[in-house]
């Protein structure tokens, strides 16, 4: 009983981080229809910006409110680094939706690229909180605290991200836009703003899972971003494009089927029991569960 | 609005003018490939550009990758410059060509010429197999499951499931079942001509299909996938043959470079390389005639040769905020893509007419 206590919730810390990256690109997608292949470098910077921050910020440490000081540095660096992406290289590209997903492609090379010749491209400890070093004990299973920190974090977000959604006007714009956006342009309101807006969010959930993703794994390195990307990608189409609420479910559902796999089959089989089940949705229901609907 | 409305190759050129270029111009390819034929009998020596002369087996080894990624680069083309398919798996057929051929090779004894066989003919019914799910989504959705697909190629490689692919050190190929031809750094001069035979053949193969009906099928989904539909033809079949016969190139790719390079490491299972492969074609020109044999070459000779470059003194007497991103290939080559994108959306064969169009409007004056 307490192994499948622990593998499901090690399974949902998974899931966790899979929607945090997953939620910004489903709604970038949704609204403006790019596949942002530079997400995973938000996710990249984020890391290095919360590492960075506990070393060398004044006031920010690896402990306590030292801490959230520095995570809060990585996802204001994560989200600045998102909105120039979408001001300098998204926005003059607008509505030539290839050219969009070329230039992220070059970025997430380039960008990589750069980490890797700033830090080096192995990886680096990460400073953790002592207590996310520790486990809880539920229901009989010991718990790591640093996946407890991540399904926290991801159902605030989650919480943040739908009421946004549903009770501002700004949400409003964006979900009409995930709808129908040539009718939102039709009357006149500027969707441009949105996608500014809707990088930002994505860019700084992506950060965040960054900074949260080095305490759970305890390094960062350069990679790491364009690794947890891929699984993102299924979890954003399994959950249907433009569907937040979608992209939650998928992730659940991928993070505990590769954990329970990868712990009663061999290590790497619940990673491809994730294609195949990518496979079998989209032969039954090639939309993806939610389809295209920026609501619940 | 389409999801896939790539951009048309540049404006077509001006009618050209009745003259001695333009008699010749149509024998220019075969002019080209008999230089390429002709080029390891020559000993010259270009500082700078190749470090030994161009006979030395580590230039033709080079010149010899250039010539394969060269091949897969107009394979992916015929996807995505030609049909546009955005695939961001391609890298897993060339993978199952490299993993095959090395596996049957070094695990199974098999002669060459049997585990080449089987490994194309089996790159080939994993496209189709592939292809045949992948196709059932269209647009960005299509590139994202290509790529999940392309991913799990990674992770068996990587996981080395029953001690096949050597997981993260690869596997080195058994040389002592080859013919002697093919085997050490004397014979490198006939695995260059292989690789030149290889682009050959694609080339051959990627022209004929397009300039057929078939390949006018093709560009019609290109441009408009539901007038073929209204047509009367039906997309997604001829959507499978163009993929599946790219992922048998591809395959056939493979099965050179992994004679040429000796052995078969994990890099090439990764996204990165069908990334890289989407950059080559984009540099070069989608869809056209020599842009992307172009594009391959050139990426991956820039790919070995700023490698040199980023260790060079020159470099590193830079200051560090420009010499390190500088020692990094990645960061050169996605920079020029993305300026590239901007600046010269048609690719390299695109500078052609626009430079001509610039010096005529020139001379006008």
């Amino acid at each position: 009983m307490g192994t499948v206590i622990l593998l499901a919730l090690t399974g949902l810390g998974l899931a966790a981080l899979y929607f945090l990256v997953a939620s910004g690109l489903s709604l970038v997608f949704g609204l403006a229809d790019v596949l942002n292949f530079a997400h995973g470098l938000f996710l990249g910077v984020g890391a290095y910006g919360t590492w960075w921050a506990a070393g060398n910020l004044p006031g920010a440490s690896g402990d306590g409110w030292g801490f959230v000081l520095a995570v809060a540095f990585g996802v204001a660096a994560g989200t600045l680094v998102a909105i120039l992406v979408e001001l300098v290289l998204i926005r003059p590209l607008y509505s030539r939706t290839i050219e969009q997903v070329l230039v992220t492609v070059g970025l997430s090379l380039a960008g990589v690229a750069l980490l890797q010749a700033t830090w080096g491209a192995d990886a680096r400890p990460f400073p953790r909180p002592d207590w996310t070093r520790q486990v809880t004990g539920i229901l009989g299973a010991q718990v790591p605290n640093g996946g407890l920190l991540l399904i926290i974090a991801a159902v605030l977000v989650l919480g943040a991200i739908l009421a946004f959604l549903r009770w501002t006007r700004y949400g409003l714009v964006i979900r009409a836009g995930v709808e129908n956006r040539e009718m939102v342009t039709a009357l006149g309101i500027d969707v441009r703003k949105a996608f500014t807006l809707v990088f930002a969010i994505g860019g700084a959930a992506a950060a965040l899972a960054g900074a949260l993703g080095g305490v759970y794994f305890g390094t960062v390195s350069p990679g790491q971003g364009g690794s947890l990307l891929i699984f993102a990608f299924i979890v954003v189409v399994i959950g249907g494009m433009g569907s937040v609420v979608g992209s939650a479910y998928a992730a659940v559902v991928v993070g505990l089927v590769q954990q329970f796999v990868n712990y009663y089959g061999t290590s790497g089989l619940g990673d491809i029991c994730v294609v195949g089940l990518l496979a079998v949705v989209l032969l039954l229901r090639p939309q993806g569960i939610a389809g295209k609907v920026a609501t619940a | 609005m389409t999801l896939l409305d790539v951009t048309p190759a540049a404006a077509a050129p001006p009618a050209p003018k009745p003259g001695r270029v333009h008699r010749v111009r149509p024998f220019l390819p075969l002019v080209a490939l008999a230089v390429l034929v002709a080029l390891p009998y020559s000993t010259l020596s270009l500082p700078g550009i190749f470090e030994g002369p161009i006979n030395s087996p580590g230039t033709l080894q080079l010149l010899a990758i250039c010539l394969i990624f060269g091949g897969l680069a107009a394979g992916y083309d015929l996807l995505f410059g030609r049909t546009g398919m955005l695939s961001f798996g391609h890298a897993l057929y060339f993978a199952a060509g490299v993993y095959g051929t090395d596996i049957l090779i070094t695990r199974a004894g098999l002669p060459l010429w049997q585990a080449a066989l089987l490994t194309i003919t089996g790159g080939t019914i994993l496209a189709a197999l592939l292809g045949a799910v992948a196709l059932r989504t269209v647009g960005i959705a299509f590139a994202m499951v290509t790529l999940a697909f392309a991913q799990v190629g990674a992770i068996l490689v990587a996981r080395d499931f029953g001690g096949l692919t050597g997981g993260e050190e690869g596997l080195p190929l058994d040389v002592s079942g080859l013919p002697a031809g093919l085997v050490g750094v004397t014979n490198t001069v006939n695995l260059y001509w292989l690789a030149l035979a290889y682009l050959t053949l694609v080339v051959f193969v990627v022209h004929r299909v397009s300039g057929s009906p078939t390949g006018r099928v093709l560009a019609g989904l290109r441009d408009d996938e539901r007038r073929i539909g209204v047509l009367g033809l039906d997309p997604y079949r001829y959507k499978l043959v163009a993929f599946t016969l790219a992922g048998g190139l591809a395959s056939a790719g493979g099965v050179v470079y992994v004679l040429i390079v000796g052995g078969a490491s994990p890099h090439i299972t990764s996204s990165e390389l069908t990334l890289s492969l989407l950059v080559m074609v984009v540099l070069g020109g989608p869809g056209t005639r020599w842009g992307p044999v172009l594009g391959g070459v050139l990426y991956m000779y820039l790919d070995h040769r700023l490698t040199a470059f980023g260790t060079s003194d020159a470099v590193d007497n830079l200051p560090a905020f420009l010499s390190n991103p500088l020692s990094q290939p990645l960061f050169v080559l996605g920079t020029v893509f993305i300026l590239a994108v901007y600046f010269f959306p048609g690719g390299l064969t695109s500078l052609a007419p626009r430079v001509s169009h610039l010096t005529r409007s020139l001379r006008s004056r």
